[in-house]
């Protein structure tokens, strides 16, 4: 499966922000680091911030904090805000629609959603965090 | 293999970090120690509390697993207690080491942590494990390995908070 851009962005913002709990990190900080337009992360944060998972702080020093919990929020939480139609994986659609064969390949289908599903929502913010640092990823990102 | 799933679905995942095979400090101080039989009517108390099923017998067969006569204890069976108070059980954990089943090298299997209600959110879970995990490397294992309910998010999100990830198997099943 593939997650859309804004989705990749949320969840890269968040950690950035948990990383740094004492600090207000502005778009352009995150902008520069994931090389993404301070417009389309100031869209992402939007979001994000109505749906109560950052605040924004104006001002000279402003910028976002993270105010969910990092033990809490999954993957699944944050890219639900950003998938309009839900996170769902591929759909047999209207082909062959009432026959028996669409029915068995829709079982097979769901069979796969609910794995993402499952997966997303059991990975917490702080658990990612975690994976960051650990060893495998480090190495894959060494080599 | 026989997986105690029920466990699984109801705890609530532990949040600070202890240490598995010491006391920690402070008023909740808490201590991991060997399960021994009068503990039995505790756990059995404690998972009946969460999972609304009273199954005795089963506890004590797991029990007498762990203390299997004539060779090297069939299971590991742990208690979480206040280290204050020995006698009084928090929660457990209870896991084995299971060799070449699903064509599987030898690994650690978890298969019931439950933690009381009350003492949920203080780390106990989270001692269990770690000190499970610390057996089974002793015995010389380097893999853990545990089962949980597809829809049974506080305890997948324990596990994975833990380090656990999906691992190579898939549970495949048929109504009979």
């Amino acid at each position: 499966m593939k997650l859309q851009v804004a989705s990749q962005l949320a969840i890269f913002s968040i950690l950035e922000l948990v990383a740094e709990p004492n600090r207000q990190i502005t778009v352009a900080d995150i902008g520069a680091k994931y090389g993404i337009s301070t417009n389309h992360l100031a869209k992402v944060m939007n979001v994000l911030g109505r749906a109560g998972l950052v605040r924004s702080v104006r001002g000279a020093g402003g910028g976002f904090q993270f105010s969910g919990n990092a033990r809490r929020t999954t993957l699944l939480d944050i890219i639900e805000l950003f998938e309009p139609r839900g996170l769902r994986g591929p759909e047999t659609g209207e082909l062959g629609r009432h026959t028996a064969e669409a029915a068995a390949l829709g079982v097979v289908l769901r069979e796969i959603d609910d794995t993402v599903r499952a997966t997303l929502g059991s990975i917490t913010i702080a658990t990612l965090r975690d994976l960051a640092t650990r060893q495998p990823v480090q190495a894959a990102l060494a080599s | 293999m026989k997986h105690v799933t029920t466990d699984h679905r109801k705890k609530r995942p532990g949040r600070a970090p202890a240490p598995a095979d010491a006391p920690t400090g402070g008023e909740s101080a808490i201590a991991i120690r060997a399960a021994e039989r009068r503990d039995v009517a505790e756990v059995s108390a404690l998972d009946a509390q969460v999972t609304g099923l009273p199954k005795p017998e089963h506890w004590m067969e797991l029990y007498r697993r762990q203390r299997s006569v004539g060779g090297a204890p069939a299971g590991i069976f742990l208690v979480a207690c206040p280290a204050a108070e020995p006698e009084r059980v928090l929660g457990f954990i209870i896991g084995e080491i299971r060799a070449w089943e699903f064509g599987s090298d030898p690994c650690g299997w978890v298969y019931a942590l439950s933690v009381r209600p009350e003492a949920r959110e203080r780390g106990v879970g989270e001692a269990l494990l770690q000190a499970i995990a610390e057996a089974f490397r002793k015995a010389g294992m380097d893999k853990m390995r545990t089962m949980v309910a597809r829809d049974a998010i506080l305890p997948m999100q324990f596990f994975r908070g833990e380090g656990l990830m999906a691992g190579p198997y898939i549970q495949l099943e048929k109504d009979l």
